[in-house]
């Protein structure tokens, strides 16, 4: 059973239906106990960090992400949800993250080498630094959908996706157990419904 | 790099697909469900369900119609027809929409771009404009066309992003059922100023128009079309792979 943290950020309908289409078991939840009672965590998110930070923070659903990531339950964080895991966000002043993973975010803009459509929105081509459990028997050039204007950067040896966008865009990273994506798999055609199956194969080990 | 997107669009009336030319002559043709998963499957980067419903039951089928397919696609949904209110966005994305286009409903009141924008954030809300040349000028047109709101087309694009649109669909009127082309004339000065992705729409007849769209304005986003698709006239498998092979990047893993 996987848990899909309900902390009011975001539109959940399509992660739940893949998850239900590749045979998966969630549950949507805020509750505890329903929580440290799952096999798995997806921390989904979508809107401004800092409302999305505070909101997880207000429930203490923040520690309890953190603790069961600590105690080795996979954990897998969508959008804004990958975008938590990490240290910081200067998204409309600073705000801090959960820190699970190292890393930081800023707006796209001052990334991009050149003038470019903000939001990055659609499908772009992943290509893998190094191997990492997430995209078993995913080929490189393989496209995802992705939307979002701000990025991580500083992940360093954490980060195991990227996506050109006129310089390289962070498109994954994962540190242990804790796994983020910033494209959302949701919305990525077979090529997502793979990389969810393959994050439910981890949980089973 | 970032791949160029196709994106059938569905126009639902009382449960089925619909495609007129210049609007007129509307033609049922399929259930919007399997057109929809037969385009998840061949390789649509994107779907559009667009709500042609003028009564309260029309509106009620075309939500039902919205959950299912939104419950067997797996790729981004946009959803728009008859969008007035923050209730109506709510209403759309709670059956699996990802983005909700706004066209009339933003002529009436344009604080629905921001109110919607804060709520459900700019990449949420998608503009969409008809747009058709009158003495040599742009104008934005409602009601299936017919009426000149008078809006000067450049302008009020420009505003509506300004309010918090996170990308348009620019519809040519002038273009839209004649088959014989995108409008790259009113593509390009969209694309001159925009600074979110641009969606052309109106005229595809051949896969030749979709290579001259995105050869001739390198800076748009995607090619919708309806007509061209639902008549199995091309499949998107087939036009991706020939735009692929023209240079222009494509997402083939599908």
């Amino acid at each position: 059973m996987i848990a899909v943290i309900d902390y009011g950020c975001g539109n959940i309908f399509s992660l739940r239906r893949s998850l239900s289409h590749i045979g998966a078991e969630s549950v949507i939840t805020a509750d505890e106990d329903v929580i440290r009672g799952c096999d798995g965590i997806i921390l989904p998110g979508v809107g401004a960090f800092g409302a999305a930070a505070e909101k997880l923070r207000a429930g203490g659903l923040a520690e309890l992400v953190c603790s069961e990531a600590a105690a080795g339950k996979p954990l897998l964080g969508i959008c804004l949800g990958m975008q938590l895991l990490l240290d910081s966000s200067s998204e409309f002043g600073h705000h801090e993250g959960l820190g699970l993973i190292p890393g930081r975010i800023i707006p796209i803009n001052d990334v991009i080498t050149r003038p470019l459509q903000i939001p990055h929105m659609g499908w772009n081509a992943l290509s893998f630094p190094r191997e990492n459990a997430l995209f078993r028997g995913i080929e490189p050039g393989s496209c995802v959908y992705f939307v979002h204007s701000f990025c991580a950067v500083d992940c360093s040896e954490h980060t195991t996706a990227v996506a050109e966008y006129s310089a390289p865009i962070t498109a994954a990273v994962a540190r242990g157990n804790v796994y983020g994506v910033q494209f959302h798999p949701e919305k990525s055609g077979s090529t997502g419904l793979k990389i969810l199956r393959n994050f439910c194969e981890v949980i089973l080990g | 790099m970032i791949t160029k997107r196709i994106i059938p669009c569905l126009d639902v009336r009382n449960g089925t697909v619909v495609k007129g030319v210049n609007f007129d002559g509307l033609k049922d043709i399929a259930s919007p469900v399997d057109l929809a998963c037969l385009y998840n499957d061949s390789g649509a980067d994107e779907l559009v369900f667009y709500d042609i419903a003028a009564s309260v039951e029309g509106r009620r089928i075309f939500t039902d119609i919205l959950a299912e397919a939104a419950s067997k696609i797996f790729i981004p949904l946009t959803v728009g027809g008859g969008i007035s209110s923050l209730a109506d966005f709510e209403r759309v994305l709670s059956c699996g929409a990802d983005k909700v286009s706004v066209n009339t409903g933003a002529i009436r009141d344009p604080m629905l771009i921001p109110e919607a924008a804060r709520i459900f954030g700019s990449q949420c809300v998608v503009l969409s404009v008809d747009i058709k040349l009158v003495d040599g000028r742009w104008f934005i047109h409602t009601g299936a066309g017919k009426i000149n709101t008078g809006l000067d087309g450049l302008d009020w694009i420009k505003k509506c992003l300004e309010l918090g649109a996170g990308e348009v669909v620019v519809n040519s009127i002038d273009a839209d059922g004649a088959k014989s082309g995108f409008d790259l004339p009113l593509l390009k000065a969209v694309c001159e100023f925009a600074p979110v992705p641009v969606i052309a729409s109106g005229g595809a007849g051949s896969m030749e128009h979709f290579v001259e769209l995105f050869r001739e304005i390198p800076d748009i986003s995607a090619g919708l079309a309806a007509s061209v698709f639902h008549y199995g006239e091309m499949t998107i498998g087939d036009l991706k792979r020939r735009l692929a092979g023209e240079g222009i990047p494509m997402r083939l893993d599908f």
